[in-house]
């Protein structure tokens, strides 16, 4: 069935936009309005899922988005429609429209121009709503929107001075910011059935049995049922066999946050783990806890193939050791024999906050031509990304080729241990670069483990200058996309899978990346209140699956981490220039030729079967003769 | 005999092997083992030198360093090692073997530089003579970007010294062009002509080409047969195309300058010539002379389709030619790395490095001249003369370029060869200066990547349009590769007349029969045809049956006529646009209006205006047998790392790279054409063989991204990790902040 307005892969989708040709000087806006509509689309599930049930009504639902027209979600309602609104594009200069906005989303549309430019994204995208100088001459004020997808909107309207109306940018202001205007995220009002249900993605002790755990060394426990070892941690933990439960909260004293060394990994053939937790409580005086050096020497002990251990430290040495200071630390290699520790040189969240805003001060709007490189670089977003790769990549050669257990830490073992951690068994573990197996590494390594998305993100949060927001989740996005730019055939998902977990964390329709914990989630009854993005993506999975994908089983990937191949994600930080002429849909060739060789090989089949019916009746004059059969010279 | 010694360099942090064995016992166990005679398998005509062994040649193996014993040879041709290991037997390595030198040969005419290793210094080698001492240790650098290491410390001395020589000698030394391999190769190999390349080549040695070539473009300039003997001028092709109202008396005026040759018509019927150009600037008795033909060639080009005409001196907004080759220089030199140190080293600064090099940006504003070419034929339809000195540089790189952005036709296997003989080999590109060969003290200013700048922008379209062309990535990079193999005819002179002229003083000594060098498009001489299938592009969109349907245009030809003034030349209404230059009034004129523009003229208008024809382009649906026109914003021009990082083992991505999906078509591919296959016999038998299929079924995952050029030798690979500073030093106060300032928050 072919989609007009909506979700299509990404590539596909931008193809089918240049289709219609039209040759006024307006139209440079398919592509842009085609993009809206495309982010609209991924972030309206319900037109899309309703078109896989019910055909035909269907795909006059979608024409109709193509036309421009706001398609409401399930209990989204228009607040406030305001005409006349420029909306002034840094690409297509200044477009007047109309404004509407609704608890979910931003929609501005103009339908003067042809074919019609529609902008439409949710308001959860946005971190910041401005007023900008003063009254003009004409009586219009402007407001800008920074968002926090690598864009900036300026819009531009009439004032009526002394008007009890107030101006629709302050209902932006109202409905972008839910938590801070005390008003509940549009997340708990969507109530969209899905075929399933997302939330059932990831089952810890389903994903440990796939793990071959528990085993002889370790065991599962549920001593974090209440949450009380530690409140950022999952219920279900693995741990060392001999370290009984009540051992397990005297090693929780001695780590930050009570963030113990657990399980998240480990080898099938030779039991090397990826264990992670947070920093040890070592402080200026070098304390020192018989329990946590106990259960560190438990967890190489659990590996019988190699008699060392290696810590890697995200941090760099000096930020490790100023945490002294403040009663944090790393290990020393006098109190844990065997261990080796090794510092990966990441920076904090402060700096990687930094990058990204000179990054969008780099390729947005405009990108100076003749300095790109260098400016790129000083960005030091890849520079970044590369640290990040590079540490992952080390921890999995320990794991593979040096058959050696690893524990991952950071500060407090969030941000940049769950960076490494998942990277790590993504180049590990084959399971995790399938379509669910990557959702399963998300729940777990990101969400049950306590990635503080809340935090990170500012869902709904006005405070846009809040030093704890930071773009580790993005981060870690970007170096998958970097991964699979190198080994194209190795994952079983696609960029556009990517672009909407992406567009999905900010948007706040699902509940997934909402709260900060496990124990959070639970409390606010999330599974039961809100969707998850899993249940909308597994909903049309084709749409995010690559038809590339070969299964490399247990090969394991080493990606090259060297700034001669990593490149910038212009599908996502640069989408927005519609001068950015994207790749060219290969998928597309791709699935054609697929068809085609399924077509033929039944082909194939059916003639067989007849030949072979003809053969029953009368005896072949000289089949399966090795003179007659064809030699294939293969490649 | 196999031996192993301890990391030869680099980074001596992995214990390796040691050998206890001293230096001295090394050379009595070979001699025992009486050392069979080692001798590559030679070419015809090839000759050897001299040759010395034991010699070490250090290779990186999965990122380890070791050595390997071996024979180092100098022939007439290359520079061998032979090693004294067996050779790989693997079954991939052997399916791209080039026929003419494998991965130990260097062909003579490849060597870049020579470095000479004295203990721990590396010094640049430009002459055989040594006044002291000896290096103990070879290094070549190549033109096709490889590295080699190679240590005489175990050779006898005056072996070593020999081969030293020897190999500076013939690879650095001035030479004479007799004395390059395709003239004794030529003599001893009989090609068949009928053999003729596969894809179909048309080599323009015939008038009937070229009036093939202008029937097939319907343009409409007339056909030039009277310099057969090269006596219009040396300087033009034997055959070529000029405009109808060019007379017999102009062709014969300036040696050949000036003379507006044609290129390729648009179905428009306005068309691109290309010139040397009269030099016009000149303030002397003969420039008025020069100034008042130049206006007659204009008139010329105008009048024959009644069109306006732009020109454009294209050495105005190019860079130079030493430009080029002073940006290369120093862009090469980014992949010639020692070892894994200056890898690491060089990847912290990398990006900006090579915004220094410039070499992009050469691509950019080459892409960026031929688009706005393309701007005035498909949307002015204007005649376009474009010029430079010689007419056969940067005029070649921009015509070629056009060409290939409009007509599908150039961008199949066939007809880009047939592209390349036409404006580059008939064209009268200066291969044997650009490229130096000779190493002639005297050309060594005029040395220049010119053909290579065209391979990486065309390299740069394909990338952008994979569907679009019918050659691979892996072709071009062969073909890149091919420039430095003496063999081929195509890149040994300096024009037909060139070629010629020596042809036929070969003849001259009662010879049975004229030399006959390959040309480069006759790949059997390089690749077997297993090989030559990696020249195909997968997902190259071929034109279905009833897309063929010749397009008509419908421009009404009649409309131009009513406006046209009186004069030939018509006001073009774009006047704004003053980038390539309306000849809209006398040349004087135009001149003025030339040298002014030169500061006037800002480059931005013409971006802008550019840059607006690129986006109506590209609202209109891609058509990939139509017009194709190359995004040219920063990051959509790319690195060619498959020419480039081939040989770095750091670099090559194992079990991925774009090579997974391209081989993953390329097997789907067959595997179509096989069922087809098996569909048309079953129509009438019963018998159905599935082997090939599953023969075929070899996973991806076992290459690298290097593949076809360079296999992983051993199945335990092993990452490269960074070492050394990886942060440019990050001064800034966030650095030092914690995490969590405000633990209270939830």
């Amino acid at each position: 069935m072919e989609k007009s307005g909506s979700a299509d892969s990404l590539g596909s989708k931008r193809s089918s936009s240049r289709q219609p040709s039209v040759d006024s000087l307006t139209s440079t806006n398919t592509t842009r309005s085609d993009r809206s509509a495309h982010l609209r689309s991924a972030v309206s599930p319900d037109a899309a899922s309703a078109r896989t049930d019910l055909g035909a009504e269907v795909l006059k639902e979608s024409s109709r988005i193509a036309e421009g027209e706001l398609q409401l979600l399930p209990r989204e309602s228009v607040q406030d429609t305001a005409s006349d609104v420029t909306y002034i594009c840094p690409f297509l200069g200044a477009i007047r429209g109309s404004l509407t906005v609704t608890n979910y989303r931003l929609f501005f549309k103009c339908l003067d121009k042809d074919p019609a430019f529609v902008l439409d994204l949710p308001v959860g995208v946005i971190s910041r709503v401005e007023k900008i100088g003063a009254i003009s001459a004409q009586g219009e004020v402007s407001f800008g929107l920074v968002c926090k997808d690598i864009r900036n909107l300026r819009f531009a309207h009439r004032y009526q001075e002394g008007s009890l109306k107030k101006s629709i940018f302050e209902l932006v202001n109202k409905f972008a910011f839910p938590v801070s205007n005390a008003l509940r995220m549009f997340a708990f009002e969507y109530g969209q059935p899905f075929p399933e249900n997302g939330w059932k993605v990831y089952d810890p002790l389903a994903e440990y049995k796939r793990q071959g755990l528990p085993n002889e060394s370790w065991r599962i426990t549920k001593a974090n049922e209440h949450y009380d070892v530690c409140e950022t941690y999952p219920a279900t933990l693995v741990v060392p066999a001999n370290i009984p439960d009540e051992e397990l909260k005297r090693v929780a004293a001695f780590r930050a946050k009570g963030r113990i060394p657990v399980l998240s990994w480990i080898h099938p053939e030779t039991q090397a783990t990826v264990t992670r937790c947070s920093q040890p409580m070592v402080g200026v005086n070098g304390k020192r806890s018989k329990e946590d050096e106990k259960h560190l020497q438990a967890i190489m002990d659990a590996n019988a193939q190699s008699h060392k251990l290696f810590i890697f430290d995200a941090r760099p040495p000096v930020n490790a050791a100023a945490n002294k200071m403040k009663g944090g630390g790393f290990e020393s290699e006098d109190a844990y024999q065997n261990a080796e520790l090794v510092f990966l040189d990441i920076h904090n969240i402060h700096v990687m906050r930094e990058s990204l805003r000179k990054l969008k001060e780099v390729v947005y709007p405009n990108i100076e031509e003749s300095h790109w490189l260098s400016n790129l670089e000083s960005t030091h977003w890849l520079e970044h990304i590369k640290l990040i790769l590079a540490g992952a990549l080390r921890i999995a050669d320990k794991v593979e080729s040096g058959k050696t257990s690893v524990v991952v830490h950071c500060s407090d073992g969030w941000d940049r241990t769950a960076q490494l951690s998942s990277l790590a068994m993504l180049m590990l573990d084959g399971f995790y670069r399938t379509l669910r197996g990557f959702q399963v590494l998300v729940e777990k390594e990101w969400l049950s483990f306590g990635h503080r998305f809340q935090l990170r993100i500012g869902h709904g949060d006005r405070n846009h200058t809040d030093a704890d927001r930071s773009p580790v989740f993005l981060q870690f996005i970007d170096c998958v996309w970097q991964m699979t730019r190198q080994f194209p055939a190795a994952f079983e998902f696609n960029e556009f899978f990517l672009i909407t977990i992406l567009d999905h964390l900010y948007s706040c329709l699902f509940g997934t990346f909402l709260c900060n914990s496990e124990q959070q989630r639970l409390e606010e009854d999330l599974p039961k209140r809100t969707v998850s993005l899993w249940s909308y993506i597994n909903s049309q999975h084709e749409e995010f699956t690559n038809p590339l994908y070969v299964d490399y089983a247990n090969h394991v990937l080493y990606p090259v981490v060297s700034m001669r191949h990593l490149e910038l994600w212009v599908g996502y930080y640069i989408r927005w220039n519609p001068r950015m002429r994207p790749q060219e849909p290969l998928h597309q060739h791709y699935r054609e030729l697929l068809a085609k060789r399924a077509e033929l090989q039944r082909k194939v089949e059916e003639l067989q079967r007849e030949v072979a019916g003809r053969a029953a009746v009368a005896p072949p004059e000289k089949a399966g003769s090795p003179a007659g059969s064809p030699v294939q010279t293969c490649v | 005999m196999l031996s192993t010694l301890g990391g030869g360099g680099g980074k001596p942090a992995k214990p390796s092997f040691v050998s206890y064995v001293t230096p001295e016992e090394i050379n009595q166990t070979e001699k025992e083992c009486s050392r069979k005679e080692k001798h590559p398998d030679l070419l015809p005509g090839e000759v050897i030198f001299c040759s010395a062994g034991p010699v070490l040649k250090s290779i990186k193996d999965d990122l380890f360093q070791r050595v390997v014993y071996g024979t180092l040879l100098c022939t007439n041709f290359r520079v061998s090692f032979i090693s004294d290991e067996a050779p790989s037997d693997e079954e991939a390595a052997q399916l791209f073997k080039n026929k003419l030198y494998g991965e130990n040969d260097i062909p003579l005419t490849c060597v870049d530089h020579i470095y000479g290793g004295f203990d721990d210094k590396k010094k640049l080698i430009i002459s055989g003579f040594v006044k002291n001492k000896y290096p103990s240790k070879i290094i070549v650098c190549c033109k096709d970007l490889r590295l080699f290491h190679f240590s005489l410390a175990y050779a006898k001395e005056e072996d070593a010294k020999k081969i030293f020589q020897g190999i500076v000698y013939h690879c650095l030394e001035p030479k004479s062009l007799k004395c390059v391999f395709a003239f004794s190769y030529g003599e001893k190999t009989l090609l068949n002509k009928e053999n003729q390349t596969k894809p179909k080549t048309v080599m323009f040695d015939t008038s009937e080409d070229w009036a093939q070539e202008i029937k097939r473009t319907k343009g409409n300039c007339k056909l030039i047969s009277n310099n057969a003997d090269f006596s219009i001028s040396a300087k033009l092709p034997q055959f070529f195309i000029v405009p109808t109202h060019v007379t017999q008396e102009d062709l014969t005026k300036f040696d050949g300058k000036g003379i507006p040759i044609w290129c390729w018509s648009h179905h428009s019927g306005c068309a691109l010539f290309k010139t040397a150009s009269l030099p016009l600037m000149q303030e002397d008795a003969s420039s008025q002379l020069y100034k008042s033909y130049m206006e007659g060639m204009l008139n010329a080009v105008a009048q024959t389709h009644l069109y306006s005409v732009k020109t454009e001196e294209l050495s105005d907004s190019l860079p130079t030619v030493q430009d080029i080759q002073q940006s290369y220089s120093k862009f090469k030199q980014f992949f010639l790395l020692d070892n894994t140190n200056d890898f690491w080293m060089t990847d912290v600064k990398w990006f900006s490095s090579l915004e220094g090099s410039c070499w992009l940006d050469i691509i950019r504003q080459c892409l960026a001249k031929a688009v706005e070419v393309v701007e005035c034929l498909e949307k002015e339809n204007t005649n376009v003369l474009i010029m430079e000195e010689e007419g056969s540089d940067l005029c070649c790189v921009i015509s070629s370029l056009v060409q290939l952005m409009f007509d599908p036709y150039y961008r199949t296997l066939g007809g880009f060869q047939s592209l390349i003989q036409k404006e580059w080999v008939m064209g009268g590109h200066r291969f044997l200066d650009r490229c130096n060969h000779l190493h002639l003290k005297d050309k060594e200013q005029s040395q220049a990547p010119v053909f290579l700048l065209f391979l990486e922008s065309v390299w740069q379209l394909q990338q952008q349009y994979p569907p679009a062309f019918q050659f691979s990535e892996t072709y071009l990079t062969v073909l890149s590769d091919s420039i430095d193999v003496s063999v081929f005819s195509t890149f040994l002179f300096n024009s037909p007349h060139h070629m010629a002229s020596i042809a036929k003083a070969m003849l001259e000594p009662g010879q049975r029969s004229p030399v006959n060098w390959p040309t480069v498009w006759d790949w059997s001489v390089q690749f077997d045809s297993r090989a030559q299938d990696f020249f195909i592009n997968p997902l190259y969109m071929e034109r279905s049956r009833q897309d063929k349907a010749p397009r008509k245009m419908p421009r009404p030809k009649h409309q131009r006529h009513q406006s046209l003034p009186s004069s030939a030349f018509k006001f073009s209404p774009s006047a704004k646009k003053g980038f390539l230059k309306d000849e809209t009034d006398s040349l004087k004129k135009m001149l003025r209006v030339k040298r002014l523009s030169r500061w006037m003229n800002s480059p931005d208008s013409a971006q802008a205006s550019t840059r607006e024809f690129f986006v109506a382009w590209q609202r209109r649906p891609l058509d990939y047998h139509g017009l194709l026109l190359p995004c040219l914003e920063g990051p959509t021009l790319r690195l060619w790392s498959q020419r480039y990082l081939r040989w770095i083992p750091e670099a090559q991505i194992f079990g991925g790279g774009s090579i997974t999906i391209l081989k993953k078509l390329a097997d789907l591919l067959a595997e179509v054409q096989d069922l087809r296959g098996n569909l048309d016999r079953q129509a009438c038998r019963a018998d159905f063989n599935h082997q090939g299929v599953v023969a075929r079924a070899k996973s991806s995952i076992q290459l690298s991204s290097a593949f076809p050029f360079t296999m992983p030798r051993s199945r335990s690979f092993k990452p490269a990790i960074p070492i050394g500073p990886l942060h440019s030093l990050i001064t800034d106060s966030l650095a030092d902040q914690e995490d969590e300032e405000n633990l209270g928050i939830v």
